[in-house]
């Protein structure tokens, strides 16, 4: 009987979206193969993983690959580990996250197993046991159509693009201990700094406030932060490529071409021009609002909602009726 | 030190997508190429590490595809890499069959360093540097904005969600370039000058046959017409409005 495992990512434990997307995916592929879904979590040792809780997205089976070596992801010791179970398994189809930890880890599994990958798909479909995905291509410009011809078909999902579907399924849990040795890998994370307190990134938040050039000064992103925090949890602030090369904001924040690609809920735009590069990160997010002086801005031609106005006028009042409408609630 | 770069010749960021009559490939008149843009900061990288290092190393191109992609490459050659190979051969769709040319090339190869841009502006895998250092045995580390060399280590910063690493990487290693503070230099005239004496080898790629198979290309349909809700501060409220009641956005 076909297998589909979606590999799961946590952080310190805790699963995020895109750990229920992509046992969700799995689920449903492996439905559509007649199949089981399993799922797998890598952890370190006396992490406490809900790895259970998978079983709420369709996962029958969950392996748990315990130790300290797993801890952080380092990439020598995740691809043997994953390697071993994929060859162990007999999958048809292995589901990643496209995620900074999915895009990293993928390929080099693909090479190890000689098998392609299909990377960042937007879709994906099994009919008559042959799996076909959708990608973008040319930087969302265009959608590439396109079969698997090799078993496991390896994919990695785009985090935000698929939905999280509740189905029960058993979510029965095992724990394995690998062999490592620690001191044969040739790659180490010697540190690790968080730039976010606490704030989600701008590739898994599900609404973004985004501002350009037209905010005049580094210091006028109070403002941004302002409507930021009334809109929720779920928000973080992006950035377009003039305001990052001028040093205002870090990459990380940067959306577009040579920053990131993002499909949020809402995309707030706020003095972003609209770029075809800046279009590029942003134009699969579900609402994009935009607010420009410049009715003629190249914004407003992927923009849903616009207002054409002074965004320090702007700003100002929308954080307010943000922050209204929402104590409300 | 070595450097190799591997970079590909793409469409430019500005060019207009346009499916032709097959459905399966794209209208290529009238489209402008250059190198993709994180190939350029891999570039950049290699000539900063010479420049700043000045020993005997030099910094090769290599690139994978038809003859037009020599242009590619001398413009590597005009921002100052030394030397410049270009595999003649059809660039597959499957990322793997790339990667395989690619380290059959690399194979045995003495460089230190192995650049590759963290995705190609046309077919945006993000997966051919992982898989060429993954089927060569090399180390790898991808989304490196920046790195020093100490001694035969590799040190990197890499861009993870919310935050940074500090990776360490054994020499000879593969790092995956991404976005960092180096703009990547413009050729000067002096530069595409000198380009032209550069050394450009050409030899044919080994390609496997692709085992990913293309139905078609579409474009996105487009967004439905948007709405200009008003003017100034006052377009606020009936936009917060819309948000919460018709978009259920917030
Ligand atoms: C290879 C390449 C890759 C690139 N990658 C990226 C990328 O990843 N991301 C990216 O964003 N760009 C990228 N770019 C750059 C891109 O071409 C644009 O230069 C950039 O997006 C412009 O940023 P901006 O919209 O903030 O600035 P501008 O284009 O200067 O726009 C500022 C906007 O603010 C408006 N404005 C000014 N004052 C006010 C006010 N008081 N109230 C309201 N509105 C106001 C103006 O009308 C204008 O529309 C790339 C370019 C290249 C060549
Ligand atoms: N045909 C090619 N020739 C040389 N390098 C390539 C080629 N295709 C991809 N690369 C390298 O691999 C990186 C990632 O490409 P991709 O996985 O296709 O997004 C690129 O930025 C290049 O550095």
């Amino acid at each position: 009987m076909a297998k589909v495992l979606a590999v799961a990512e946590h952080r310190d434990g805790q699963f995020g979206a895109a750990a229920r997307e992509v046992v969700s995916v799995a689920a449903r592929l492996a439905r559509d193969l007649g199949g089981t879904a399993q799922g797998v979590v890598l952890a370190g040792t006396g992490v406490p993983v809900e790895a259970s809780s998978l079983g709420a997205f369709g996962a029958d089976k969950i392996v748990v690959i315990e130790h300290d070596a797993l801890a952080d992801y380092n990439p020598e010791a995740w691809v043997s580990t994953l390697e071993d179970l994929i060859l162990a398994g007999e999958y048809g189809v292995v589901v990643f996250s496209a995620t900074t930890l999915g895009k990293d880890l993928a390929p080099r599994i693909a090479a190890h197993l000689d098998v392609p990958l299909a990377s960042d798909v937007t879709e994906v479909a099994i009919s008559d046991g042959v799996v076909s995905v959708t990608r973008p291509v040319f930087s969302g410009k265009a959608f590439a159509h396109l079969e698997i011809d090799a078993s496991p078909a390896l994919i990695s999902i785009r985090p935000n693009v698929f939905p999280s579907v509740e189905w029960a399924a058993e979510g029965e849990v095992t724990t394995v201990t690998p062999d490592l040795n620690v001191s044969d890998f040739r790659v180490r994370v010697v540190e690790r700094e968080s730039s976010s307190d606490g704030v989600v990134d701008v590739s898994e938040a599900s609404v973004i406030v985004s501002g350009g050039r037209g905010m005049k000064d580094p210091e006028n992103w109070s403002l941004l932060e302002s409507l930021r925090e009334a809109l929720g949890a779920d928000a973080a602030l992006g950035a377009s490529r003039a305001v990052v090369d001028a040093g205002w904001r870090p990459h990380g924040e940067q959306v577009g071409q040579t920053g990131k690609t993002v499909a949020p809920a809402l995309y707030i735009a706020v003095g972003i021009s609209g770029a075809v590069q800046h279009l590029a990160g942003m134009r699969t997010a579900k609402t994009i609002v935009a607010i420009n002086r410049d009715a003629d801005a190249p914004i407003f031609g992927v923009a849903d909602y616009g207002i054409v106005g002074d965004l320090f006028e702007v700003l100002p009042r929308l954080t307010d009726e943000i922050a209204d409408l929402r104590a409300k609630d | 030190m070595n450097v190799i770069v591997c970079i590909k010749r793409v469409p430019d960021t500005e060019a207009r997508i346009r499916i032709d009559g097959s459905g399966s490939s794209i209208e290529t008149s009238g489209i402008k190429y250059d190198m993709s843009p994180y190939d350029a900061f891999a570039v950049e990288a290699a000539i900063r590490l010479k420049e700043g290092l000045q020993d005997e190393g030099d910094v090769s191109v290599l690139t994978l595809g038809d003859s037009s992609s020599s242009e590619t490459l001398r413009k590597a050659l005009a921002m100052g890499a030394d030397r410049a190979v270009l595999l003649n051969g059809e660039v597959s769709l499957d990322g793997l069959a790339t990667a395989k040319g690619l380290a059959a090339e690399l194979e045995g190869s003495e460089a230190d360093l192995f650049l590759f841009g963290i995705k190609a502006a046309d077919d945006d895998q993000q997966q051919v540097g992982q898989m060429v250092a993954a089927l060569s045995g090399r180390p790898c580390v991808s989304g490196v904005s920046s790195f020093e060399i100490d001694g035969r280590t590799a040190r990197c910063k890499r861009e993870v969600e919310g935050g940074s690493e500090i990776v360490e990487v054994d020499l000879p290693a593969v790092l995956c370039i991404t976005k960092g503070s180096n703009e990547p230099r413009l050729p000067a005239l002096k530069g595409i000058m000198a380009a032209k004496k550069k050394p450009l080898e050409e030899r044919p790629a080994q390609v496997s046959a692709s085992r990913v198979r293309l139905i078609g290309l579409s474009t996105p349909p487009p967004r439905a017409e948007g709405l200009i809700v008003g003017e100034g501060p006052d377009a606020v409220p009936e936009l917060v409005r819309i948000l919460r009641e018709d978009a259920h956005a917030i």
